[in-house]
């Protein structure tokens, strides 16, 4: 079933902090096998200039996939999530994600299509810092493939 | 912010030095604890084949962190990209055979913007096939 039209440009509320840790930081570069030492090294992180060890560019996406889930079980858009699919990430930076910050997202849905019976979902998370500047925006295509035989 | 790169060393065509990333049941699960994405087709390679996968596949946002590492290690201050996406094409497929599979990046500068910026395009395959398209990523260098 086609979704909804209507929830075109619909912004979510801001969710409630997301506090960096660097040890998750740290945990997440491990994860990704990537040694730079701005990951996990205060002072590696000051010589480039930076107040506190930075985060990977794509962590942040646990944070604004987590606030996406607002409108992934939004009983009134009605996403059939078990069929979903990541079709594309995009993310735009202001500056790092750094250890110590308190993040906020606001998800706003960018564009609904349906093609070939796909439901197409745009989603656009707005990720601010505890003094309410911008961090990064990260935009999200979930692809809901059409059930067999419909 | 501080590149390692000048901007007025490179040109349009500039390569960056190639990388290839393995990828094991264990980096998956790894991965899986890290960034809090638990979906099975990860890592239950009966519930992969249930879904129509030949087998438990990477995360998307994991090939997607490995193909950014191309450009970090050039540039040397990760906090030099500004801009990075991607479109996910085809799954990196991760057999249970110790061995794993390999994700192979290689990159090159594709346009030298305003304000010391350049526009990298990424290549990653996985077992011979393109595993992302239109994988850009914007980069102030120095």
């Amino acid at each position: 079933m086609a979704l909804d039209q209507s929830f075109v440009g619909r912004t979510y509320p801001p969710t409630a902090p997301y506090e960096v840790g660097r040890e998750k930081i740290r945990e997440f570069a491990e994860a990704i096998g990537d040694a730079n030492p701005a990951y996990t090294d205060t002072e590696a992180a000051k010589a480039l200039g930076h107040s506190d060890v930075i985060a990977p560019p794509t962590f942040v996406f646990a944070i604004t996939f987590k606030a996406a889930g607002a409108v992934i079980e939004d009983p009134q858009l009605g996403l059939d999530y078990s069929r979903v699919v990541h079709g594309d990430q995009k993310f735009a930076y202001t500056r790092p994600v750094r250890a110590g910050d308190r993040l906020s997202v606001t998800s706003t849905i960018e564009a609904i299509k349906s093609l070939a019976g796909n439901d197409i979902l745009d989603i656009r998370g707005e990720v601010h810092d505890a003094s309410g500047e911008h961090v990064v925006t990260a935009w999200t295509k979930l692809v809901s493939r059409a059930p067999e035989g419909a | 912010m501080t590149a390692k790169i000048a901007y007025d060393e490179v040109e349009v065509g500039t390569e960056l030095p190639a990388q290839t990333f393995p990828v094991t049941r264990a980096t998956l699960v790894q991965y899986a604890g890290a960034s809090g994405d638990f979906n099975p087709i990860h890592w239950n390679e009966k519930f992969a084949v249930e879904v129509g996968l030949p087998d438990v596949i990477a995360h998307g946002m994991f090939t997607m962190a490995e193909a950014v590492r191309v450009v970090t290690d050039w540039a040397g201050d990760p906090a030099a990209v500004v801009e990075y996406g991607v479109r996910f094409t085809k799954p990196v497929v991760v057999p249970n055979d110790g061995a794993g599979a390999l994700i192979e990046v290689s990159a090159k500068v594709a346009a030298k913007l305003d304000d010391r910026q350049v526009r990298v395009d990424i290549t990653a395959t996985s077992a011979g096939q393109k595993v992302l398209g239109m994988s850009r990523a914007v980069v102030r260098l120095a």
